[in-house]
């Protein structure tokens, strides 16, 4: 990335230029933006007017309890490509994971950049933050709830990157043993955008950084606090297997004919109808494909509390599981639900050791 | 062997239906472009294609009489398609993967033209060329006083 001191006051044009890309590549860029942010060819120009004047903002990225994934899914997925030129010529003033520099030298960098920039910088977070105790995640002796409240004070905004910043995510999965809550749950007072997806599709994240260069404004959001531009329509109604639901063909399994024809995965436990994402349209591996054009269900990653949906190989019509049977003497002995869900996990751990067989979709279900 | 029939993935004629919709569309906007001169382009990307299907688009498009290469920030193909005015262009990275692909019914697509901003940059850079062309015979006669 880009973090030249003499670069700091140029436009996003000027910095483009400064590194050798003719106008006709920034055309190809800003056609390629509007494509990926699905907004009509027409607005092209106006992109392209409105990119050339953008000034770089300068962005500080915490990372908390998380496991890379989001920063690599945006920094190789689309190394040396037209979308990183968004990343490099934005001023990434502290990402410990990309940074050289270390331990107080890095959290100097973070003070300065908050001081040179208060009010203006953009915050990306991604990963949750524990709650149950500080000493589970630290950075530099500094709880993760005690960054994130201190860099967010002089924040213009906020991105939540990742479905562990967003929503929890993982960490946040039953029972949830850190304690871990999402950004939203702790800043109220600033604007947050949350980019979900484990991980988030990369254009998406470069997506909203150039629309709030491009526009000068956050984009619009749904109820769930993500951009509508990227997470406006379920997986399901951009589908290309979508005809094949409304037919009433399903794959049964994953090598009958059904799921040679290419047939709807809903009976394997699809969750593009209750996902909203782009992955359909926008695809992976530079425009690839997508997990079900590879022939495997959506998990739904880009939903709250996915991991505790009730199982990724289950159809969502099914029920997600009996509590009523396993826990009516629980319940009637006056022990919480979340207590029987942990003991009714237990009791399928241990009979699932005592089976040690070979992995099935039944067994994946247990 | 293509990736698919390696897979053993069988594609029909027909998964989206989508294909004969966008040919009217384009049908539509090269009598609009004809008729009022008005421009228009389609995001091929914002449009659910199953595989096979974008080829097959394409392939009923075919190929006209233009054929661009564009180097800038990777590759872009432009092809005048076998209907004039019917413009395919496809933009890759510099990986090689396809990362925008457009339908523009136009009489030439704007990427092809000379850009005014890089006309001005090319001017300063030709004027920089003759100047640093004038500096050895400066450096020459310099030499030949000194002597």
């Amino acid at each position: 990335m880009t973090t030249d001191s003499s670069h700091k006051d140029m436009t996003l044009g000027e910095a483009l230029r400064s590194q050798g890309i003719s106008r006709r590549g920034f055309l190809k860029f800003c056609a390629t933006t509007a494509s990926m942010m699905a907004l009509s060819p027409a607005m092209i120009p106006k992109i392209a007017q409105a990119l050339e004047q953008a000034r770089r903002p300068s962005v500080i990225w915490l990372s908390f309890q998380e496991c890379t994934g989001c920063t690599e899914s945006l920094t190789r997925s689309y190394s040396a490509t037209i979308e990183s030129l968004i990343f490099n010529t934005i001023s990434l003033d502290y990402h410990h994971t990309l940074q050289a520099a270390a331990g107080s030298h890095a959290e100097a960098a973070r003070k300065a950049a908050m001081e040179e920039n208060y009010g203006k910088y953009l915050m990306v977070v991604d990963g949750s933050i524990p709650l149950g105790n500080p000493g589970y995640s630290t950075i530099a002796g500094i709880s993760n709830v005690d960054m994130l409240m201190e860099t967010a004070k002089g924040a213009a905004a906020v991105i939540a990157v990742g479905t562990c910043a967003s929503y929890g995510g993982i960490p946040h999965a039953k029972p949830n043993p850190t304690g871990a809550v999402s950004v939203s749950d702790l800043i109220h007072d600033k604007p947050i955008i949350n980019v979900p997806g484990c991980p988030p599709i990369p254009v998406v994240i470069t997506g909203v950084l150039t629309q709030y260069l491009t526009f000068g404004v956050l984009p619009e959001l749904d109820d769930l606090g993500r951009p509508k531009a990227f997470f406006g329509q379920a997986i399901h109604d951009r589908c290309y297997r979508r005809p094949f639901y409304d037919k009433g063909l399903f794959a049964e399994s994953f090598d009958d004919e059904g799921a040679k024809k290419g047939w709807c995965l809903y009976k394997l436990g699809c969750k593009g109808p209750t996902t909203y994402n782009a992955c359909a349209t926008t695809k992976w591996n530079n425009g690839t494909s997508f997990p079900i054009e590879s022939g495997h269900p959506c998990l739904g990653c880009s939903q709250p509390d996915f991991w505790d949906g009730g199982g990724f190989y289950k159809a969502l019509s099914i029920p997600t599981e009996d509590i009523t049977r396993d826990i009516i003497y629980a319940s009637a002995a006056g022990i919480a639900a979340g207590v029987a869900i942990g003991v009714m996990n237990k009791t399928k751990k241990t009979s699932a050791n005592k089976k040690h067989q070979k992995t099935t979709i039944d067994d994946l279900e247990k | 062997m293509n990736a698919l029939a390696q897979f053993n993935i069988q594609i029909g004629d027909e998964l989206t239906w989508n294909v004969q919709p966008i040919l009217h569309e384009v049908r539509h906007a090269l009598k609009h472009l004809i008729d009022s001169g008005e421009t228009a382009i389609i995001d091929l990307r914002s449009i659910p294609l199953a595989p096979g299907e974008e080829q097959k688009l394409i392939d009923t498009l075919g190929n006209g009489e233009v054929h661009a290469g564009l180097n800038a920030l990777g590759p872009s193909e432009i092809i005048e398609t076998r209907f004039a005015g019917v413009w395919l262009v496809t933009h890759y990275n510099e990986e090689d993967s396809i990362i925008g692909r457009f339908i523009e019914i136009t009489e030439l697509p704007d990427i092809l033209r000379s850009q005014r901003e890089d006309m001005i940059a090319a001017l300063d850079a030709l004027e920089k060329q003759l100047i640093s062309d004038q500096v050895p015979e400066t450096n020459d006669t310099t030499s030949e006083a000194d002597q």
